[in-house]
């Protein structure tokens, strides 16, 4: 049974998170709302087409949105779980609102890579060319845990055997440009995992490499979340990766969350037609031969025309005139058993009320 | 701007600017979509950076200058007199006994120091010269064709040796005014020439270079950067001074064109041969050469509408760096020699402390240097960001 | 690291046996032949060489044979260290520019560094504060800067002390030291006078090279592992000095190879306006008087510099970049 079943507390709460870009051209609501929890010893994924804003819901959490992008409301509190066995003892509590803090103060960088690590989007270039990425996994351990070179060396040393690195002594002294996009991606993982963070935040972390190393990847990721029971935030627009990996999933769109639940429950009974629409732009085994895969009809709106009401409705097969381009509505859990924002299945409008 | 990975960045394309509308075709049914020529989105992106657009201006005028100096010049250049030697700027004023009137210069009276044996020149109150636009003076042909007496500027009651020197005189007596205006001439074009033949030299050895690559391509570098490696102001210096004292004007002046030019093709030869080959990759590149247009086409309707305004735009940084070689040529007395008058030539009197001290004016010619070269600086850079598509 | 050290080292004797050609051809460029054009001018000013001094010269010069064979005798008498002799000064031109030599490289170093210590911080504040108000003001300075022939700097400068203070700041010494042997005294000297120049020389380079820097990295700080180095919990200013400063520096040491010669370059201006004792005023004056082996020899010792400028270039390239030194390997 897992943590959210069992109704503990949440590592990570995400409460009407809104990051806008004030731009020249008008205001831009990257992330308008969003709302999601992340227990221990999860995995929850963020669906969506790009332009959605998932990666500005990471980067807000890791207080990283750089200006003119700004969070303007909402909450990001985070608990520090206490973790079981002999760590116990070096454990301190902390509990902060993320979006509170200031972004460039001492406890905002003991969080990011200490508590909250980013597993980026590009292997290619998320080390520095110029360092070896034994120094750079290094400087991230000693970051958080001051202690000896070559203590922090060993620690480092470790954690490239952990994610599978071959003869991670050499590959210690070796430069990014050095390995190939899966050992890149090895690498990054180990400097991610270097301060026993209690959430990795994973950004599309196999977008970039080839298919039978994503496997990899994903074997590696599900592999170290079990044997250390920290949680991931998994960020992809792939639904085959999010049904192998997610626990739970989160359906973005245009900043605001569609629908919420379940891994089971989104592949098997999705409520929002926007989910249903992603599902079944998926190509399959049962899919038919040469037949054209079917997209989501239309393309995603220009970020700074936001349609009025439901942001999906002129895509939307099961578009109501005159409801769902009008009001905004709720997520709700209203009418079943998982958070849908939906007029389809409850009247719940957003800021409260009910739709006539 | 540093939007995160997914946010669409907002094309600046899509919004058509004030006043542009009627140029822009309206393409597809959908109500932000439009498209316009590269060149006039440069265009567009360029107005918005209003500096570069008053550097614009300022560079108009100084061309302007250039072409006509005649016209704006007051007295024969060349006409010297000894004993006009050295007289400071007499400004134009407009307060006359405490009361505004109609702008004038005062005269001057000199009076011969007679320790120091210096002329001393003071401010005569009693002459007053009201100044007067499109007055007449000097004869000229304007543009070397249409005879005529026309200045922009003349002095009433002032002729011949008594005209007013707005920017004073140098050690022979000349008018720095319209000398001034006449190097101006000289000074532009010659930038302009030499960059012209630099730009010739660079887009064909930088096109060869970047388009056949191998081994041509490496020849050419070589060269390049063997160029590079050299000090160029000694090597023009040696370059000039080994042209015969006995040339003329004309020749010399094309002589050192030439010169500046030998050394100056090859940072526009290694723009060139560098956009060539990033576009060689671009996608749409080998989408047009995949779609089977013709190599012609790929290089004319393809390559070179998304190069001219990077081109144009190194040119125009490269401009300033001519003049400013050519002021250090005549400057250090190797470049043009007089009677040809060039910023550089008129600085060449300003060569050491002594007269600076004694004449400061004779600094002025230097001002307009760094006028001109900063404005061709500015709108060079101005031009450059406007010619990248993915700049904010 | 050795093998790429030793490639560049390969080029060397190549690029110094292009630049002989060229300083060589540039002392045959004017018309006619150097000496006796030498003659007729001496004649003109009413004096003369006599037949046994002009014989020597013809025979040492070779003036007499085919051109390459005058070629290979002047380089092989440079690498026999014999700089030959001026016509004008009736000396040695080892003499001539032995101490001259040495001033300038002083000059062009000291501007050198002044450059790089002001140009590189100028360049991260301005990257790491973009579009704020000191980076403006840089911006500013740095386009006066690049605008301003550095003559004209020397010369209000000359001026304003002049004026002001009533000082006269030309020269690299104070008249007793001028001739004075080497001391302690006179370094100092040295010191205390060429520290102007020094800044009237980088000015220009400084402006160009803060830019370069701000260039590089803004471009840097936009890439992923910035990004990476920010999410690991790194404090800003430890990031930007630590990773995009040292990708963006790189750039700034490879420019060494076009701002040497360009320094050598205005030295020559900066000296000529400011009396300073180094090669450049020996050059324009053997320019103008025509004394080609000279002029020739002095334009050689450039390009030498430049080799070796160049050289050091790549070596700290290669130590600040360890891409550059794998590939080579």
């Amino acid at each position: 049974m897992s943590e959210r079943e069992r109704g503990g507390e949440p590592v990570l709460s995400v409460r009407d998170l809104k990051t806008h870009f004030r731009l020249d051209e008008g205001v831009v609501r990257a992330v308008d709302g969003v709302s999601f929890d992340l227990y221990p010893g999860e995995v929850v994924g963020i669906v969506g087409e790009s332009g959605c804003g998932k990666s500005i819901t990471m980067k807000s959490i890791l207080r990283l949105v750089q200006p003119p992008g700004r969070i303007v409301g909402g909450e990001i509190r985070y608990r520090r779980p206490e973790p079981v066995g002999e760590a116990r003892r070096r454990y301190k509590p902390f509990e902060a609102d993320l979006a509170r803090l200031p972004p460039q103060g001492r406890r905002m960088r003991q969080v990011r890579g200490g508590d909250i690590a980013l597993i980026p989007q590009e292997p290619m270039a998320t080390f520095s060319p110029l360092h070896t990425i034994g120094e750079q996994i290094v400087e991230a351990i000693r970051l958080h845990e001051p202690m000896p070179k070559a203590r922090a060396r060993e620690v480092a040393i470790a954690k490239l055997r952990e994610v599978g690195m071959p003869s991670p002594e050499q590959r210690f002294s070796a430069y990014s440009w050095q390995l190939s996009g899966g050992l890149r991606q090895r690498a990054i993982i180990a400097m991610a995992l270097a301060c026993n963070p209690s959430v990795l935040i994973a950004d599309e972390p196999t977008t970039a490499i080839d298919v039978t190393t994503q496997a990899q990847v994903l074997e590696l990721l599900k592999r170290l979340q079990a044997d250390h029971g920290s949680s991931i935030l998994f960020i992809t627009h792939d639904l085959g990766v999010i049904a192998q990996v997610a626990d739970h999933v989160v359906v973005m769109y245009l900043g605001k969350v569609m629908e919420q639940g379940p891994v089971s429950d989104i592949f098997h009974r999705p409520r929002h037609p926007y989910t249903r629409a992603l599902l079944k732009s998926m190509p399959s085994l049962h899919s038919e031969p040469r037949v054209a895969l079917p997209t989501v009809a239309g393309s995603i709106p220009h970020p700074l025309h936001r349609p009025r009401g439901c942001a999906f409705h002129p895509r939307c097969p099961d578009f109501m005139p005159g409801r769902c381009d009008v009001r905004v509505p709720a997520l709700s859990a209203a009418g079943g058993r998982s958070p849908v924002a939906c007029f389809l299945h409850h009247d719940e409008v957003e800021g409260g009320g009910h739709d006539a | 701007m540093q939007p995160g990975s997914e946010l669409v960045p907002v094309e600046k394309t899509d919004r058509v600017p004030d006043g542009a509308g009627e140029s822009a075709e309206v393409v597809a049914a959908g109500p932000a979509v439009y498209v316009a020529p590269a060149w006039k989105l440069t265009w567009w992106r360029f107005r918005k950076h209003k500096l570069a657009v008053a550097c614009l201006w300022v560079f108009a005028v100084v061309a302007l200058i250039a072409l006509a100096p005649e016209f704006f010049a007051t007295q024969d250049p060349n006409a010297t007199a000894a004993s006009n030697a050295y007289i400071p700027p007499q400004t134009v004023r407009v307060l006359h006994e405490g009361r505004v009137t109609w702008p004038f210069v005062y005269g001057v009276r000199g009076e011969r120091n007679q320790r120091t044996l210096r002329m001393e020149w003071a401010l005569d109150e009693e002459t007053r010269y009201p100044l007067r636009l499109f007055a007449r003076g000097y004869p000229y042909r304007l543009f070397g064709l249409i005879p005529t007496d026309r200045h922009l500027l003349g002095f009433e009651g002032a002729t011949g040796r008594d005209t007013p020197r707005l920017l004073g005189t140098d050690r022979l007596g000349r008018d720095q005014w319209s000398r001034l205006m006449y190097g101006t001439r000289i000074s532009l074009s010659i930038g302009l020439v030499a960059v012209a033949l630099s730009t010739v030299l660079g887009i064909v050895l930088g096109g060869v270079s970047g388009y056949f690559g191998g081994w041509v391509d490496n020849v050419i570098q070589r060269l390049i950067e063997l160029l590079q490696a050299l000090p160029p102001i000694p090597i023009w210096l040696a370059l000039s001074a080994s042209l015969p004292r006995t040339w003329p004007v004309t020749w010399v002046y094309f002589a050192i064109t030439v010169i500046l030019a030998l050394l100056g093709w090859t940072r526009l030869a290694r723009e060139v041969r560098g956009r060539f080959l990033s576009l060689r990759e671009e996608d749409f590149v080998t989408a047009a050469r995949l779609v089977g247009a013709s190599r012609s086409r790929v290089i004319f309707s393809h390559m070179v509408p998304s190069f001219t305004s990077h081109i144009i735009a190194a040119v125009t940084l490269a401009i300033p760096l001519m003049i400013l070689n050519e002021t250090f040529l005549s400057f250090l007395g190797l470049g043009l020699r007089p009677p040809a008058i060039s910023w550089g030539v008129m600085l060449q009197e300003a060569q050491n402390l002594q007269s600076v001290v004694n004449a400061p004016w004779l600094l002025i010619p230097g001002l307009l240097v760094i006028v001109t070269v900063l404005a061709l600086n500015i709108l060079g850079d101005g031009l450059r960001d406007a010619a990248d598509p993915y700049s904010s | 690291m050795h093998w790429y050290i030793l490639k560049r080292l390969a080029i060397v004797p190549l690029m110094l046996f292009l630049f002989s050609v060229i300083a060589f051809a540039l002392i045959q460029a004017p018309p006619g032949d150097f000496l006796t054009s030498y003659i007729a001018e001496l004649a003109q000013g009413g004096s003369s060489l006599d037949q046994a001094q002009i014989d020597a010269l013809r025979r040492q010069y070779g003036l007499d044979r085919p051109i390459y064979e005058q070629y290979f005798l002047w380089v092989g008498s440079l690498l026999k260290g014999d700089l030959g002799i001026s016509l004008e000064w009736r000396r040695s031109n080892a003499e001539l520019i032995g101490e001259r030599l040495l001033l300038t490289l002083a000059l062009t170093t000291g501007s050198l560094i002044f450059t790089w210590l002001v140009a590189i911080p100028i360049g991260i504040v301005s990257a790491t504060r973009q579009y704020s108000a000191v980076d403006y003001l840089f911006t500013v300075l740095n386009y006066v800067g690049l605008a301003t022939p550095n003559f004209m700097l020397a010369l209000v400068l000359m001026w304003v002390a002049f004026d002001r203070f009533g000082v006269s700041v030309t020269g690299l010494f104070s008249p007793e030291y001028a001739q004075a042997p080497w001391s302690w005294a006179r370094f100092a000297d040295l010191m205390s006078h060429i520290w102007l120049p020094m800044i009237v020389l980088g000015v220009a380079g400084t402006a160009q090279i803060a830019r370069v820097v701000r260039a590089n990295l803004l471009d840097e700080l936009g890439k992923p592992y910035a990004e990476m180095a920010r999410a690991k919990g790194l404090p800003e200013w430890k990031l930007v000095l630590k990773y995009p400063t040292r990708v963006a520096i790189a750039p700034v040491v490879s420019t060494l190879g076009w701002y040497f010669p360009q320094l050598l370059s205005g030295g020559l201006v900066v000296s000529v306006v400011m009396s300073l004792p180094t090669v450049g005023p020996l050059l324009l004056r053997a320019l103008v008087g025509q004394d080609m082996y000279l002029a020739g020899t002095i334009i050689l010792i450039f390009c030498v510099l430049t080799v070796i400028g160049t050289l050091v270039s790549d070596i700290l390239l290669a130590v600040l970049d360890p891409r550059i030194r794998m590939d080579a390997a």
